[in-house]
């Protein structure tokens, strides 16, 4: 035994023995520290990872017993038009999203990160809605651009426009959803800007402002470049919430009208417990995974060629 | 200012540094600065949602009738008038006591835990040696990144084997534990400096005493991170307590929320008045302790 372990058991007044060693020994230690993480983690994570696969390789409807149907569900999918039309949606809906939300925090980080009168209320109104719920953002929209009733039909028509159908019209409704997740995200996106604008090194700037350098060119030349982890981690995460809408579609058109916002996960929630296709449920997951996947890896890679990491 | 001096104060106030003082005599009143022009917009964009909901909770029915709609009459006295009815109406029409109940015991409970197993998780991984450590964290890695929509079926059918399905206990086990927390923790305790922990050794410390007593103090930051984080998350969960809960005594207030919408399309004062029950713990917690928050996320998204 090590001469540490004999140390330790000498001042406990004991002769150092086998026991102490084991109990002293760093591997008991070690395993008892993460039980409690492995059992929850094994069962509720694990587990249903390896279960979930042999899942997407049945036909199960989660009462009577499954059937086994090897690949046919992932074959289904391919013809599936719903299902086609479900992902053009989804990818329609990232590609708004995510350069949206990116684009307007770098905007507002930059203009939240000087020292101006009413800051404080400035960066409390943005960050504010990152902490209300999925559910009740989708609920204030929904009053918001009631087609009826709503505050923001009544602006258009006061400003000569006339009254739009928002959730309730197939070709507005996607759009409506995105305004309405950018509200709920810019937040968190500009918190995560203006943590990267404030690692810029002090005296990087003031070596720009000696030098001469604009404002424009400050940025662009200081700033910017500095920004390319944060960006990359913002995109990337953005990406994959956005791959995994559903919350918001439940609460307000589910679905509707006429499947116009019936993205992936909610086609995936339908399939499960709606129609009772447990096995083609998890199928639909299992490409959905994927999906994100295959995105993260390429943006990493775009990422690597683009992003200089500060040594 | 002279025109140079004032780019240059220009330059370091966009990275939030201050110029050097003027010197005496230059006195020239400072124009309003024009970046008020965009960040007032956009700031009163952002809250007018908040502020439109408060108002819809204190109008009456007929008046959300109207269009155009405008705001209610008789303010403040009627518009007080109107909250007290419509806030006890949402109180009695749906239990939304019991759903703050429950998500409150959840959330408290998968905070607790989270912040107890995830740093001895974390500390283990970081620090001590055992056989399949690497393997370990890389499994726990690899959790991370499954949607929860690839295992949300298996784990209900999990939960129903347990016979925990339509309990609390559904909503608290799976997320007792997050491969999320144990990774940020890992990496904090990688920063820390090993003499500290090998000076309390010497003295005779258990491992578990060297993780209260000696670097405790010194995890607040992360500890904070992981514990907002996941209070944030836990609260404002919805599809897996969808999915999970049936009966309505169990719900929590997001999914409480979401039913109180389908029985409530039309009566949109009421509707309002719960939504506004459900949001403002985390919006008073939100205003209290807002660089927390901030905090919390830009250090996750750092370390991310």
């Amino acid at each position: 035994m090590s001469a540490r372990d004999a140390a330790v058991a000498t001042q406990r007044g004991r002769r150092a023995g086998r026991w102490d060693r084991v109990l002293a020994s760093e591997s008991t230690t070690g395993w008892l520290f993460v039980s409690p993480a492995v059992i929850v983690i094994g069962l509720f994570g694990v587990a249903p990872i390896i279960w979930s696969v042999v899942l997407s390789f049945q036909s199960n409807d989660l009462v009577t017993p499954a059937t086994w149907i090897g690949l046919a569900n992932y074959k289904a999918l391919l013809h599936d038009p719903m299902f086609a039309a479900s992902v053009r949606r989804t990818i329609l809906y990232t590609v708004l999203f995510v350069p949206v939300v990116t684009v307007g925090a770098l905007g507002l980080a930059v203009a939240l990160n000087r020292r101006l009168r009413g800051m404080r209320f400035y960066r409390t109104a943005v960050f504010a809605p990152v902490v209300t719920s999925t559910v009740a953002t989708a609920i204030m929209f929904n009053w918001l651009l009631d087609p009826d009733f709503g505050i923001v039909n009544a602006l258009l028509v006061k400003l000569g426009f006339s009254a739009q159908g928002f959730f309730q019209s197939p070709s507005q409704a996607l759009y409506c959803i995105v305004v309405m997740t950018v509200w709920g995200w810019l937040g968190f996106a500009v918190i995560i800007f203006l943590a990267a604008l404030q690692g810029v090194p002090q005296e990087l700037m003031e070596a720009a402002a000696i030098d001469g350098a604009t404002r424009w060119r400050a940025f662009r030349r200081v700033q910017l470049p500095m920004l390319g982890p944060a960006t990359l981690f913002l995109v990337i995460w953005l990406s994959i919430n956005a791959l995994q809408l559903f919350d918001e579609i439940y609460v307000t058109t589910r679905g509707g009208p006429l499947s116009a916002t019936t993205v992936v996960v909610y086609y995936l929630y339908q399939q499960a417990f709606q129609v009772f296709q447990a096995g083609y449920a998890t199928a639909i997951a299992y490409v959905l995974f994927l999906g994100i996947l295959l995105l993260t890896v390429v943006q990493l890679l775009i990422g690597r060629r683009f992003v200089h990491y500060r040594s | 200012m002279s025109f140079v001096a004032a780019e240059r104060a220009d330059v370091l106030d966009g990275a939030g540094l201050t110029a050097l003082p003027e010197p005496a005599g230059h006195h020239r009143r400072r124009r309003p600065s024009g970046w008020h022009l965009l960040l007032l917009p956009v700031a009163l964009l952002m809250i007018f949602p908040f502020v439109w909901l408060v108002i819809t909770s204190a109008s009456t029915l007929a008046e959300t009738r109207v269009f155009p709609p405008a705001l209610p009459v008789g303010f403040p006295v009627t518009w007080i008038e109107n909250m007290v009815h419509n806030y006890s109406a949402a109180w009695t029409q749906a239990p939304f006591g019991r759903w703050a109940l429950n998500t409150t015991i959840v959330t408290t409970v998968v905070v607790i835990g989270n912040l107890v197993f995830c740093s001895l998780a974390g500390y283990a991984l970081a620090r001590l040696r055992f056989f399949g450590r690497t393997a370990l964290f890389l499994v726990i890695l690899a959790t991370l990144m499954v949607p929860f929509q690839v295992v949300m079926i298996p784990v209900l059918l999990i939960c129903k084997q347990l016979g925990i399905v339509d309990t609390l206990t559904a909503l608290i086990a799976p997320n007792l534990v997050t491969p999320f927390g144990i990774f940020l923790l890992r990496q904090f305790f990688k920063t820390l400096p090993v003499e500290i922990e090998e000076a309390a050794r010497i003295d005779g410390a258990t491992r578990l005493g060297t993780l209260v007593k000696v670097l405790l103090p010194s995890m607040a930051a992360p500890l904070a991170t992981v514990g907002i984080m996941t209070m944030l998350w836990s609260w404002n969960d919805f599809l897996w307590p969808l999915i999970a809960i049936t009966s309505q005594n169990h719900m929590t207030l997001q999914l409480g929320l979401s039913s109180f919408v389908g029985s409530h399309t039309t009566n949109w004062p009421v509707l309002m008045a719960g939504t506004v029950m459900t949001q403002v713990p985390m919006l008073l917690i939100f205003l209290v302790a807002q660089r927390w928050f901030v905090q919390s996320f830009a250090s996750s998204g750092v370390k991310g």
